[in-house]
C-alpha cells in the first residue's frame, strides 16, 4: 500500500482513484467530490445566465437560446443526475459527521469489525434513493417533457 | 484550527439549507411533469417561459429563498473547493491567494445573483 512518509496527502488527486482499505465508501467520496466540482461549475455559471432576467424577456429569450441546444440539455440532465447523487450521499454524510449510524464502540476482538460494517446499509439505501430521483429526473427530460 | 472547525460546521449547515431549497427549486424545474405543481407555473408550459419566470420572480417568497439559497450554495460550494486545493498542500502563499479569490469572487457573485433577485421583483 502507498504511504504519506510524512508528508500529508501525498497522494493528492491520484489518491481519490483507488478505494484501498476503505472499500467501496471511498468511492462514494469520490464520486462525491467530482459531483461536487461539476455542480459548482454549472452553479457559477448558472448565476450570470439567470441573472439576464433583470433586463427583461428580450434578454432572457436570447440568453435561454444560447444555451437551448441538445447539448445543453444533456449538460442539464448531468447535472441533474449529480444534484441527485450529492444530495442523498450529502445527507449520508451529515448523518455520519454528526456520529449518527456509525455504532457504538467496541473491543477490538478478532475477527475484527469496523464502523463501516454498520454505515454500509446507509450507503446502500443512498444509492437506492439516488436512483429513484434519476429514474424520475429521466422520465422527465427525456419522456414526458 | 478553531476557525476551520466552525467554517466546516457552516459547511455542512449550508448543505442542509441547500438539500431544502434547492430540492424544491429541482423539483420545480426539473420534475414539473412527474410532480405537478401548477401553482409555481401557473402559465402551464415550461418552467423557465418568461410568464413562469416573471411569476416566481414577483414572489417575495421566491425573492427571499433565492438569495438563501445563493449565498448557501456559494459558501457550500467555494468552501468545498477550497478544502480540495487545500488538500493538495499547496504553499502558504498560494493558500492565501486561492482563499481571496475564492472569496472575492464569491462575494461579486451573490451580489450579482441579489440584484437580479431584487431587481426582478419589479418585472
Amino acid at each position: 500500500m502507498l504511504e504519506s512518509k510524512g508528508h500529508p496527502n501525498r497522494l493528492g488527486i491520484w489518491g481519490w482513484l483507488g478505494g484501498g482499505r476503505w472499500g467501496a465508501e471511498r468511492y462514494l467520496y469520490t464520486l462525491h467530490r467530482l459531483t461536487g466540482l461539476g455542480l459548482l461549475a454549472y452553479f457559477l455559471m448558472h448565476i450570470l445566465v439567470t441573472s439576464t432576467r433583470a433586463f427583461g424577456p428580450e434578454r432572457w429569450k436570447q440568453a435561454m437560446d444560447a444555451v437551448g441546444g441538445l447539448p445543453f440539455k444533456v449538460g442539464e440532465y448531468l447535472v441533474f443526475l449529480a444534484f441527485a447523487f450529492h444530495a442523498i450521499n450529502g445527507i449520508r454524510l451529515a448523518i455520519i459527521e454528526l456520529g449518527f449510524g456509525v455504532g457504538k464502540p467496541i473491543e477490538p476482538v478478532y475477527p475484527y469489525r469496523t464502523s463501516l460494517d454498520v454505515q454500509r446499509p446507509i450507503a446502500i439505501g443512498v444509492l437506492v434513493l439516488a436512483a429513484v430521483l434519476v429514474v424520475m429526473g429521466t422520465l422527465n427530460f427525456w419522456v414526458l417533457e | 484550527m478553531m476557525r476551520d472547525q466552525k467554517l466546516w460546521t457552516w459547511h455542512l449547515a449550508a448543505g442542509i439549507v441547500i438539500l431544502v431549497f434547492l430540492g424544491m427549486h429541482m423539483t420545480i424545474m426539473h420534475l414539473n411533469a412527474v410532480i405537478a405543481l401548477k401553482g409555481l407555473n401557473p402559465a402551464g408550459g415550461h418552467p423557465i417561459d418568461w410568464a413562469n419566470v416573471v411569476s416566481r420572480a414577483r414572489s417575495g417568497f421566491f425573492m427571499v429563498t433565492y438569495v438563501i439559497l445563493l449565498g448557501a450554495a456559494l459558501f457550500h460550494g467555494l468552501y468545498g473547493l477550497r478544502n480540495i486545493l487545500f488538500e493538495l498542500d499547496p504553499a502558504r502563499w498560494l493558500k492565501r491567494t486561492i482563499s481571496a479569490v475564492l472569496l472575492v469572487g464569491g462575494l461579486a457573485l451573490f451580489v450579482v445573483g441579489t440584484w437580479a433577485a431584487v431587481v426582478a421583483r419589479s418585472l
